[in-house]
């Protein structure tokens, strides 16, 4: 499935009734099974870009669709929260189930789509557990198993790991990684980490500061699959150099105010 | 030199001092029983715990204490239930529904002072002397702890979780009963731990008008008897009905809110 999101804008009306225009003019295309990065600084409008293309807002101007089949019995996107956004009242099963039930899925289907994506994301044993009761990224892995259970077609990330410590944060990106690999999902991925971005995407959009418009677009020509050791390099590093001297300047500017 | 490290914030921690507990209730048991022995006081105006029991083993036998309390239960259950319910649904639909919003605020905030109890006689007017109107006025009393807990409950959802419900699929109804109602069950608790109270309290005030059968009806008549021992025992078993509806709600609270119970 094909993402395509054409000269959209984005204008919020903030308490003072005054409009903010979080983003500006973005133009942007994620093909078909590939893996691409928005990396922008906090406040740029990467979370309403997701919104938009998950059909949670409606744009200001612009327009969005997704192109492809869908088979049916699949959603077409799913999303995975910064903030993990599961429900403290279902166990973790249950939320896993959450989008199969509102899909219509019979019971016994559920159980056994959500069992499965369980086992892939490591969260067998935890079944009945609360989400109270697991650590950041055990909720994390129940945030994306929920995602990955109605088998959407493109996947929607927001931040999934910043609020997870660094080793956590390392160990899910390559679960990520081999779970892309098996699925060949469109994913888009939001994340104010260069290194991240860079490490993860066969392609980095980069958004100014608000309003957010489209910088650059930089190709990341490493192989797959990602090691870690590729982070030394040239391709990477060289990735990581032009994306830092894209936002260097705005990041200057947003100390000094 | 030598300092020792103490734990300078041991004054804060809060024993449970379980014993003292029991031992609070049964001295003032034992005190009261004390003072009814040495005769000093007349038993018209306080009689002994024991007596008390007594008297109230004999109504139990005879079936009389029976009587009352299930007349009192009837109203009671009712009341709260209509009431109850009745209250979560106009919380829910004023707290998510901006049209019921913009109907409903300004006539709560209307009726919900009114003392509840001073209405007795319009709903008696209306009603008539009979059952309803007693069920009406208790239900009345819940409603409105009800509706605006339930009210307070659907607004602290979390917006958050609502947009990962629609992310994944959800329709207005089902965030409503799979996001709203989760949210506000901890608030919606606290209603009815609050619409216990006031029914209780209107129960008493409502059987004492007008019946035959009822605790109210029974502290009331005892007392223009001057039968003071079963004054009494009406009075322990009102203050063991609230008691009793405390700790089941709290029962009912931690069956219904299970994913608090355990942190
Ligand atoms: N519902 C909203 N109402 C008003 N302003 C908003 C709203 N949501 C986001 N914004 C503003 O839009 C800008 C972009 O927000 P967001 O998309 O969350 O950025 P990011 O995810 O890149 O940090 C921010 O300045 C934010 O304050
Ligand atoms: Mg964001």
């Amino acid at each position: 499935m094909r993402v395509v999101v054409e000269r959209v804008s984005k204008l919020y009306a903030d308490r003072a009734g005054h409009t903010l225009r979080a983003l500006d003019g973005i133009d942007l295309v994620v093909d078909a099974e590939e893996f691409v990065a928005v990396l922008g600084p906090s406040g740029c409008g990467k979370s309403t870009l997701l919104n938009l293309i998950a059909g949670l807002l409606a744009p200001s101007e612009g327009a969005i669709w997704l192109d492809g089949e869908l088979s049916p019995g699949r959603a077409a996107t799913a999303m995975v929260f910064q903030e993990f956004a599961l429900f403290p009242w279902r166990t973790v099963q249950a939320n896993v189930e959450f989008g199969l039930e509102e899909m219509g899925v019979a019971a016994a289907e559920r159980a056994r789509r959500a069992r499965y994506q369980l086992d892939m994301t490591g969260l067998a044993g935890f079944e009945t557990k609360y989400p109270h009761e697991l650590s950041g990224g055990m909720r994390q892995r129940v945030g994306i198993a929920r995602a990955l259970a109605v088998g959407p077609a493109v996947l929607l990330m927001d931040e999934p790991f910043s609020a997870l410590d660094a080793q956590t944060r390392q160990l899910m990106q390559e679960e990520l990684l081999a779970i892309w690999e098996r699925t060949r999902k469109t994913i888009v991925y939001v994340t104010h980490n260069i290194h991240e971005a860079v490490y993860m995407a066969d392609r980095v959009v980069v958004l100014s500061r608000r309003p957010g418009r489209v910088l650059a677009e930089v190709k990341v020509e490493l192989p797959r699959p990602r090691a870690e050791a590729m982070i030394a390099e040239p391709a990477f590093v060289h990735a990581v150099e032009r994306i830092w001297s894209l936002i260097r300047d705005q990041a200057a500017q947003a100390l000094r105010e | 030199m030598r300092i020792a490290v103490v734990n300078r914030a041991a004054f804060l921690t809060r024993p449970e001092y379980r014993g003292l507990r029991v031992v609070a209730v049964l001295g003032l048991v034992i005190a009261w029983e004390a003072l009814a022995r040495t005769g000093r006081v007349p038993v018209l105006f306080l009689p002994s715990p024991l007596g008390v029991l007594a008297e109230g083993w004999e109504m139990l036998r005879s079936g009389e204490l029976l009587g009352h309390l299930t007349a009192s239960l009837q109203r009671l259950v009712l009341g709260f239930a209509l009431g109850g319910a009745a209250g979560v649904v106009v919380g829910v639909a004023v707290g998510f529904f901006a049209a019921a919003e913009a109907v409903g605020t300004p006539l709560l905030a209307a009726t919900f002072p009114i003392p509840k109890i001073a209405l007795l006689p319009l709903l008696i007017l209306w009603l008539g002397l009979g059952e309803p109107s007693k069920v009406a006025v208790i239900a009345l009393g819940v409603f409105f702890p009800m509706a605006i807990n339930t009210f307070t409950g659907v607004r602290q959802a979390d917006p958050l979780l609502m947009r990962a419900a629609v992310a994944f699929g959800a329709r207005r109804w089902s965030v409503i009963r799979k996001v709203i109602l989760p949210s506000a069950l901890p608030m919606i608790f606290a209603g009815l731990r609050l619409g216990a109270g006031t029914a209780l309290l209107l129960l008493v005030a409502a059987e004492m008008i007008a019946v035959e059968s009822g605790i109210g009806f029974l502290v009331l008549h005892a007392g223009n008897l001057m039968q003071t021992t079963k004054l009494m025992v009406g009075i322990v078993v009102l203050s063991l009905l609230g008691v009793l509806s405390h700790w089941g709600l709290g029962w009912l609270e931690r069956l219904a809110i299970p994913w608090r119970a355990s942190s």
